[in-house]
């Protein structure tokens, strides 16, 4: 079973995000980057996939610049096999994204290809099912679990009011959603190894962004609340202030 | 001069009503390209609700009715409606950013060679070119996006476009394609949650978090949602509750679960931490019910109280219940 996990390194969930100067990105002095979370969870499912075949291989794969390294050897760590770093920057057009990834997996026949469903950056929601139809593979999207048997994915895919239990056959596309488990940390001996793992660094194909960032701005900051009251005997003016105020009841 | 065209999702032989929040955005942009806006909806019969989709601003309502579409297949989808949006004159194309719709608008995108926004919050035309606005970083930044390729497809975030009627010609008419043979995957079973209202598509959402306690205690929240109508109500779920398995993931709102935009949202026993922001920040008025007034919560909360929510709720359940009895 051989498997690649596309990750990306993005802001941790937790940073404060200020605008850079020009008003088109943001500004990075002082930001913790990780492992974007969703692609963390494919690539726990990832190595769980490879522990129960017994065998194959997990290659995660990043377009990002040289800093990126880090975040293939955190996935490293978790117990991935090799990366591979497509330098170049990446933008919010996924469909150029999916075009540079594409053009390396077109040099492997990866079984599997997993992705996380979005990116904790530009949330775009995109660049899987993309990667699938330019590969030509069929792509289930949100998927929370899977199992391989006999050639063949049983994925659940978690939609509108349910779970949906998919069937497909590989080679196939996985993009990877919240399920019952967590990644797993990496231990001393999971770092310590992933230092000597080969990382394999290559400039990433040149593919025009035709999805422009003509401005960024903060939110709107909500208005100020207000605090109804203490207590139970405050309910009663809240319930009012929502039918009479806000008008939402 | 060129159109947009709206796909319109269909969900047990029905339009979804999400399709009037598309039309109502798709007119806009339709007025400042000096087009009009068309429908399309695929599945193997004509959908209840497609002949009414010109109140909403449907010029014409292209239908596709096919055995061959009667269970979804992201790839046989998106392949008949990368046709018909390839074959017309396009501007733009709208998809709803539910399950489906982020499933298949990626699809069209790659088949068509042009790029999409998803999530998107808001729609306009400059210098007669489409832009769109879509927050980023979990909803801490706003970008406005300018594709430079036509069509300019879009997923649109439900529940943010308000759906407003303004007549159109509305006529339906059937449309077939052809599909060739394409690997793709097969839904062999469906698992329901339970037949509630799941809490991306509630206009109300009740979200409970650790501060209950104990999973025995939702009944506290099912009273709230049942009191306020569990046709426009649903649960929702903090991030910690989820995974002590007190609830379904389907109910988690977050960074790593669902981001939802309803009219009203209750946070009760949640203490707002960043990643629980992420996913419910753009909701329309937000109450929170939280002992420690220091918790952040308050800070984007319209309406707080600090207090016991043992106590508190089922206050506020009653005069809910009695309000919307006495009108
Ligand atoms: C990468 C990443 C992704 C994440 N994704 C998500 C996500 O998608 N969604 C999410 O929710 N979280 C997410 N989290 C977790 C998040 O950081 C918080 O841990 C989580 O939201 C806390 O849940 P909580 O508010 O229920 O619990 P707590 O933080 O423990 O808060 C409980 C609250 O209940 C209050 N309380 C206690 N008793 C009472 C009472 N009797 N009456 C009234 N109030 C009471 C307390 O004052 C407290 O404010 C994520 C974290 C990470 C690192
Ligand atoms: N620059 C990138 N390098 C590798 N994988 C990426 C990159 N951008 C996006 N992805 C993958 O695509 C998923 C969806 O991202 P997005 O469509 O941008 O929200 C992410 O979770 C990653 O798995």
């Amino acid at each position: 079973m051989n498997i690649i996990v596309c990750i990306k390194r993005t802001p941790d969930t937790e940073t404060r995000i200020s605008i850079a100067d020009g008003g088109a990105s943001i500004d990075p002095s002082g930001v913790k980057f990780i492992v974007s979370p969703y692609g963390e969870f494919a690539v726990e499912n990832a190595l769980r996939t490879k522990e129960a075949a017994g065998d194959g291989n997990v290659t995660v794969l990043t377009l990002g610049d040289a800093s990126s390294q880090e975040t293939l050897r955190s996935a490293l760590a978790m117990g991935a096999d090799a990366g591979i770093l497509l330098e170049g920057e990446p933008t919010q057009d996924g469909l150029a994204t999916a075009k540079v990834l594409v053009a390396e997996l077109e040099q492997h026949e990866p079984d599997l290809v997993l992705l996380g469903v979005k990116a904790a950056d530009d949330d775009q929601q995109q660049v899987g099912p993309m990667v699938g139809t330019l590969l030509g593979r069929p792509c289930v999207t949100a998927v929370s679990a899977f199992t391989v048997e006999n050639g063949v994915a049983t994925c659940h895919r978690e939609v509108e009011g349910g779970t949906e239990i998919v069937e497909v056959m590989l080679p196939a596309v996985l993009t990877i959603t919240k399920g019952d488990f967590d990644p797993r940390y990496a231990s001393l001996k999971g770092i310590m190894a992933a230092k000597r793992k080969p990382i394999e660094q290559k400039e990433a194909a040149a593919v025009e962004s035709r999805l422009q960032t003509v401005s960024l701005e903060l939110p709107p900051e909500r208005p100020e609340g207000r605090i109804v009251g203490e207590g139970a005997d405050a309910a009663p003016e809240l319930a009012r202030l929502l039918r009479e105020e806000a008008k939402v009841l | 001069m060129s159109n947009v065209l709206v796909i319109s999702e269909q969900r047990d032989g029905a339009v979804r009503g999400v399709s009037h929040e598309l039309l109502t955005a798709a007119r806009s942009v339709a007025s400042g390209l000096g087009g009009s806006v068309h429908a399309l909806t695929v599945g193997d019969s004509t959908p209840t609700g497609a002949d009414a989709l010109g109140a909403f601003g449907a010029e014409t309502v292209k239908v596709v009715a096919d055995d061959g579409f009667s269970a979804y297949s992201g790839e046989r989808f998106a392949a008949a409606i990368a046709e018909i949006a390839g074959g017309g004159d396009y501007g733009a194309v709208f998809f709803a950013a539910t399950s489906q719709g982020r499933d298949l608008a990626p699809r069209v995108a790659a088949l068509l060679d042009v790029p999409l926004a998803g999530d998107v919050t808001g729609v306009d035309v400059q210098d007669g070119g489409v832009v769109f606005t879509r927050p980023i970083y979990s909803g801490k930044a706003i970008a406005t996006v300018k594709p430079t390729a036509t069509p300019a497809l879009a997923t649109l975030r439900p529940n943010v476009f308000a759906a407003s009627e303004s007549a159109a010609a509305g006529s339906v008419e059937s449309v077939s394609v052809e599909v060739s043979d394409v690997a793709t995957a097969t839904v062999t079973s469906f698992e329901a949650a339970g037949g509630d209202m799941d809490v991306a598509e509630a206009s109300v959402v009740v979200a409970g978090g650790r501060g209950l306690k104990d999973p025995d205690n939702w009944n506290l929240l099912t009273d709230l949602r049942d009191a306020i109508g569990n046709d426009v109500a649903a649960l929702g779920a903090s991030r910690a509750v989820v995974d002590a398995g007190w609830r379904p993931h389907g109910e988690q709102v977050g960074q790593t679960g669902k981001t939802v935009a309803p009219k009203l949202y209750f946070a009760v026993g949640i203490s707002g931490a960043v990643q629980h922001l992420a996913g419910m920040r753009s909701a329309g008025t937000i109450v929170a019910i939280n002992k420690d007034p220091d918790a952040p919560i308050f800070q984007v909360a319209d309406y707080g109280i600090v207090g016991d929510l043992f106590e508190v709720v089922p206050v506020l359940t009653d005069e809910i219940r009695e309000l919307k009895s006495g009108g």
